[in-house]
């Protein structure tokens, strides 16, 4: 079942992109010409901007949740609620985030206008839409990444900690030299599920902006979607698909490798 | 313990930081906080732009009527049940023997099968969309409940079984040894030895597999077409199409999606979390 709906469909996109397609009439071959169509769009470009603009940006996750994981790694009274309620963003969905944040930056009545005085359309200007739309896909990615670094945390080996201190260490060198490396395995995931999180970036898209103003918040996998429902270019869009494959298959290897190499 | 436990600082900053944690918190999820307040709030108070301020009159009771009744979202909260009690049931029960077996054979191919597996996690969804959505159209099943669910269970699978089959392997193999010496079948060895030790796992990760399936968006999109299908992500959506300026209903819709997976959370915290943590880090 697995095979059929998920590594079938992934030979099979591939086969599409190499065809021109949409949906009702036969399929057409055309070779590398969905490709090269493809290298002669603007939008593409844009979208292939967004989706580097994503990752950069995106990449803030970890460290700003390994802040909160230190700020919140105490035992006070309620820290446990504290905690989750910190974290609660999270299991909301992308649909409700979306909305959330496009309604905060309201130029009309949103609350960003009144904290700043004034209202900026943040989602309708085409400068500032991708980074609305970053600012809000970074607030459930934050407290994610925060939890992976919390969990982490006490498993830290507390004598190394104490030796340190007993050193002189203190404050940044201690956290530098001493704390961080021993939280190597969270910052290894939730950098390589952010960067995953990243490319596959789509509700808060869909949902805040539908890529607009002009195309200029899309990225590739929304690029994709509207070229398929709206356009019923199937193969152009499958096109599109292979290309966030090829992206993310550098990461998919590594991973594979890494995963192949413990087990042995 | 990094950093220093807050019982060795000094009293001063140590104030300091309690007084800090509610205020840090309130900022946090001021959004959240905003949408709540929001959806109590009157039409009337809309209409004389008091957006920000507190609500003049309460009206929790009649905003959320008018969501559930006077919308589809009841429907759309329906399908979303339809569709996540069985993919969770169904991925969970499929994933479970999958773990099992590859965890305890050592058969040929078995390394490659879980290589499979955690390449599928990780594949942009997106390159599944076309050929999933023709499968579904020709297997009849596009906009329906059932059709979402089948693919649901199939992705979901894989991910489950990557967690299981590794929660497996760190139960001791003696047990299953043990078990065979003592003349158990495979079924029964299954049954009575596995499933209640890895039963703590099955519950996070029934957790976690809701809340994904839950919050989908993209595959409600793909899959389904109008109404009859669409679960209630789709729904919330559309409600921002409906009421563009009854933004008290539009946030009592989304505080209603959100509700399941919110309770969920706070009901099964311990498990939700163990369960997130042990899946990342072993995977």
């Amino acid at each position: 079942m697995f095979c059929l709906y998920v590594i079938y469909p992934i030979i099979s996109s591939i086969v599409l992109s190499l065809y021109n397609w949409d949906g009702m009439s036969d399929k057409v071959f055309v070779g590398l010409a969905n490709y090269r169509e493809l290298l002669h769009t603007d939008t593409f470009y844009v979208a292939l901007k967004n989706n580097v603009l994503w990752l950069v940006l995106f990449l803030l996750a970890p460290p700003i949740g390994l802040v909160f994981a230190l700020y919140l790694n105490q035992s006070v009274k309620g820290m446990r609620l504290i905690k989750s309620l910190f974290f609660s963003p999270f299991v909301l969905s992308g649909v409700v985030v979306g909305l959330i944040f496009s309604w905060f930056y309201d130029p009309a009545f949103g609350l960003l206008k009144l904290i700043v005085g004034h209202g900026i359309p943040v989602l309708g200007d085409e400068r500032y839409a991708t980074f609305g739309v970053i600012a809000a896909a970074l607030w459930p990615q934050i407290p994610f990444c925060m939890l992976l670094y919390l969990t982490n945390l006490t498993s830290i080996n507390p004598e190394i900690v104490e030796a340190g201190r007993m050193e002189g260490a203190t404050g940044w060198s201690l956290l530098w030299h001493v704390v961080l490396p021993q939280l190597r395995p969270a910052t290894f995931l939730s950098v390589v599920l952010t960067i995953i999180g990243a490319l596959r970036s789509f509700d808060l898209i869909a949902v805040m902006t539908g890529g607009g103003p002009f195309d200029s918040s899309t990225v590739l996998a929304y690029f994709m979607y509207d070229q398929a429902i709206k356009y019923f270019r199937f193969g152009y869009s499958a096109a599109i698909a292979v290309v966030l494959f090829l992206i993310m298959l550098v990461f998919i290897v590594y991973q594979l490798r890494r995963l192949l190499h413990t087990d042995r | 313990m990094y950093p220093t436990p807050v019982s060795r600082w000094s009293p001063m900053g140590r104030r300091v930081y309690k007084t800090s944690l509610p205020i840090a918190l309130v900022i946090w999820l001021l959004p959240l906080i905003a949408v709540f307040i929001t959806s109590v709030r009157s039409t009337d108070d809309l209409v004389q732009g008091n957006y920000w301020g507190w609500p003049e009159r309460f009206a929790l009771v009649e905003n959320y009527r008018a969501v559930l009744f006077n919308s589809p979202m009841l429907h759309y909260f329906m399908n979303s049940c339809l569709i996540t009690v069985p993919s969770v049931v169904g991925s969970i029960a499929l994933a479970a023997m999958a773990g099992f077996a590859l965890a305890t054979y050592p058969f040929k191919g078995n390394s490659s099968i879980l290589g499979i597996f955690v390449a599928g996690n990780f594949v942009p969804i997106q390159i599944l969309m076309i050929p999933v959505r023709q499968l579904t159209l020709h297997l009849g099943l596009f906009n329906t409940l059932e059709g979402l669910v089948l693919f649901h269970i199939s992705f979901q699978t894989g991910f489950c079984t990557l967690f299981l089959r590794n929660f497996i392997k760190e139960l001791p193999y003696e047990l299953v040894e043990a078990a065979r010496v003592e003349g158990a079948n495979e079924w029964q060895l299954f049954y009575r030895i596995i499933l209640p030790l890895i039963a703590p796992a099955l519950a996070a990760l029934a957790i976690l597999v809701f809340t994904f399936v839950w919050n989908d968006y993209f595959w409600a999109l793909s899959l389904t077409q109008g109404d009859d299908a669409a679960p209630i992500t789709v729904g919330v959506a559309a409600l921002k199409g409906q009421w563009t300026t009854a933004w008290n209903l539009v946030s009592a819709g989304s505080l209603l999606a959100a509700f399941p997976s919110i309770v969920i959370f706070f009901a099964m915290q311990k498990h939700f979390v163990a369960g997130l943590t042990f899946g990342a880090t072993k995977g």
